[in-house]
């Protein structure tokens, strides 16, 4: 794992973030999108199994966005993996745009599934897997979570079931971020604790910092428990790397202003 | 294939629409390989038992979880498998609605999710196992085929052009045991192709699932009473067959629909919205259950209750023409 190429992926994909976000000049999802750049950096940079030529190719893993709303943090990595052209990734939220503020299936540019419904990415990934090993194929499913999302109920009956399947070929990454759409998830709804809660449910659990690109490739790749799926609880600051959005839910769903935008882009230094 | 004959026919009948579903989905399992069949913890109500001690490898009990099933086995079908997911009527069409939105609906993934005992089959068990409204939300999703299968024999038909059919789909199972036999023969069914199963010059009914049979019985007694009543088993509720209502339009008096559903949002509904559109198309009556929760009681008290027998149905005709 080459740390310099991926950190400088996670870098680029910030500045990316923020150029599509003021030029596309309206809201979108920037807290959450932050959050989790180290996680696709890692994960598009070193850990997923892809061929940019062919999305399409049958043994590549599987990567879902089942916290929908993280698209930025999903199409810049998409575009720094060669999966995407620059073209694609700059019609984000434009009219009738395949790029919008949530994914839309479309496998040519790599988007496995449609998202944006909470707490419903897990139970297709289950399904991936479990027909992974009826098929004999070695490719794994990895699904990554907002910490917020784990409120809805249906991500704890694909919990559930992917450890009763003993799906070890999928890993699910919760994005925990501590911030929902209205606040601080121990305000909102406490549903912390997800090291135990994650374990209970039969997963093998790894927590990690997760701005820290090491600390990911260790979950993504090692830690592996036969016949366990594995959780990756992924500690982040939401709005990471821009000081006025880190840890201030006002840009969960925000413009940025060119001002604004020329000010992040300052602190940012050379990408 | 299960081959339609009267003594089978006769056989199915007794065993009902739930166990029909599992002896379909058993002899579909010897010719296609990539086939899975998904439970939320009602395998053995849906008549499933015999398939999954035969097929182990391709059965999955999700558990009492019915929007991870719908998940799953959309995860399924995206590999290529063809998935048929089922549960009682309100559970799958319900509970997982927003599941099936998104993944059969917006994703368009080739699931098949069936319904056991839709409508009022459930009698005692009351409206929190009846299937009222189901067909009216499920055939208001983009990219959604449904289906509700006259007989035990439709039921065969229906599974196996299902698994034939690359795409999302519904499929609605009303009645319970001794349910009517409609066909006895073999007889060519096709997905979007009504089947007119009787002529007639001076009424249309337009019916599907166990109303089909009913119908048939009403047009009977009509019959007698010098009404001449055509009969069209409208299986697939979406796509509609509009050609058949074209027909039935320049044909006859009066449209009747007659469906084991709510008259809102079902057959009567999509009947009507099509028909709104043509230049004098003849009057329409809905004959189905009304917009409200019922007292519960035995299946055939309630059929007779909501005038939804064949006598009743063609008692409401004689009144109306």
């Amino acid at each position: 794992m080459d740390i310099e190429k991926i950190s400088g992926m996670a870098r680029r994909m910030r500045k990316r973030i923020l150029d599509v976000s003021c030029s596309c000049n309206a809201s979108a999802h920037l807290g959450g999108g932050l959050s989790m750049v180290e996680i696709t950096a890692t994960l598009y940079g070193a850990v997923l199994k892809y061929d940019p030529k062919n999305p399409a190719w049958e043994e590549r893993d599987r990567f879902i966005l089942s916290k929908g709303h993280g698209v930025l943090g999903f199409y810049s990595a998409l575009l720094e993996a060669g999966i995407i052209s620059e073209e694609v990734f700059t019609t984000f939220q434009s009219n009738e745009s395949d790029l919008i503020a949530h994914p839309v299936m479309n496998i040519p540019l790599g988007i496995e599934s449609s998202n944006g419904s909470l707490g419903q990415g897990l139970s297709m990934g289950v399904g991936l897997a479990v027909a992974a090993k009826k098929k004999g194929m070695k490719h794994r499913i990895f699904v990554l979570l907002g910490n917020g999302e784990c409120n809805e109920g249906s991500v704890w009956e694909a919990a559930m079931s992917a450890s009763h399947y003993n799906l070890d070929n999928l890993t699910a990454i919760i994005d925990n971020n501590c911030y929902q759409s209205d606040g601080k998830s121990e305000s909102v709804m406490n549903c912390g604790g997800f090291e135990d809660k994650w374990k209970s449910f039969g997963w093998n659990v790894v927590s990690v910092d997760g701005h820290s690109i090491p600390e990911l490739y260790d979950a993504f790749t090692g830690h592996n428990e036969a016949g366990k799926p594995k959780a990756v609880i992924a500690h982040t600051v939401k709005g990471k790397g821009v000081s006025f959005m880190e840890n201030n839910n006002e840009w969960h769903h925000n413009r940025l202003t060119k001002t604004q935008y020329d000010q992040a882009i300052l602190e940012m230094g050379e990408v | 294939m299960l081959e339609i004959t009267p003594t089978n026919a006769r056989q199915w009948s007794r065993l009902g629409s739930r166990a029909m579903y599992g002896q379909a989905i058993l002899s579909l399992a010897e010719t296609k390989s990539n086939l899975m069949v998904l439970s939320a913890d009602l395998g053995n109500s849906s008549g499933l038992d015999r398939f999954r001690n035969a097929y182990q490898d391709k059965f999955m009990n999700v558990g009492i979880a019915e929007q991870n099933m719908i998940g799953v086995a959309s995860g399924l079908a995206k590999e290529g498998f063809v998935v048929f997911a089922s549960s009682f009527a309100p559970f799958v069409s319900m509970r997982a609605s927003e599941q099936i939105r998104m993944n059969l609906g917006y994703m368009n993934l080739n699931v098949k999710a069936v319904a056991i005992g839709s409508g009022i089959t459930m009698a005692y068990l009351g409206n929190s196992h009846y299937g009222l409204e189901d067909a009216a939300i499920m055939r208001s999703i983009p990219n959604m085929t449904v289906v509700c299968p006259a007989d035990c024999a439709e039921i065969i038909k229906t599974v196996y052009a299902a698994a034939d059919y690359d795409g999302p789909m519904y499929i609605r199972l009303t009645g319970g045991v001794n349910n009517p036999a409609v066909y006895k023969e073999d007889y060519s069914f096709e997905i979007g192709k009504a089947v007119t199963l009787r002529e007639g010059s001076d009424v249309t009914i337009i019916a599907n699932g166990t109303m089909v049979s009913e119908s048939l019985t009403a047009a009977n007694l009509l019959q007698e009473n010098g009404i001449s009543a055509a009969v069209i088993n409208m299986h697939t509720l979406k796509p509609l067959d509009l050609t058949a209502i074209d027909k039935a339009c320049s044909t006859s008096r009066l449209i009747v629909t007659v469906e084991e559903h709510s008259i809102t949002g079902g057959l009567g509904s999509a009947v009507a919205e099509y028909k709104s559109t043509k230049d004098r198309a003849p009057r329409q009556v809905l004959i189905g259950l009304p917009d409200e929760f019922l007292k519960a009681g035995e299946y055939r008290f309630m059929l007779n209750k909501y005038g939804l027998t064949g006598e009743l149905i063609a008692r409401k005709i004689t009144e109306e023409i």
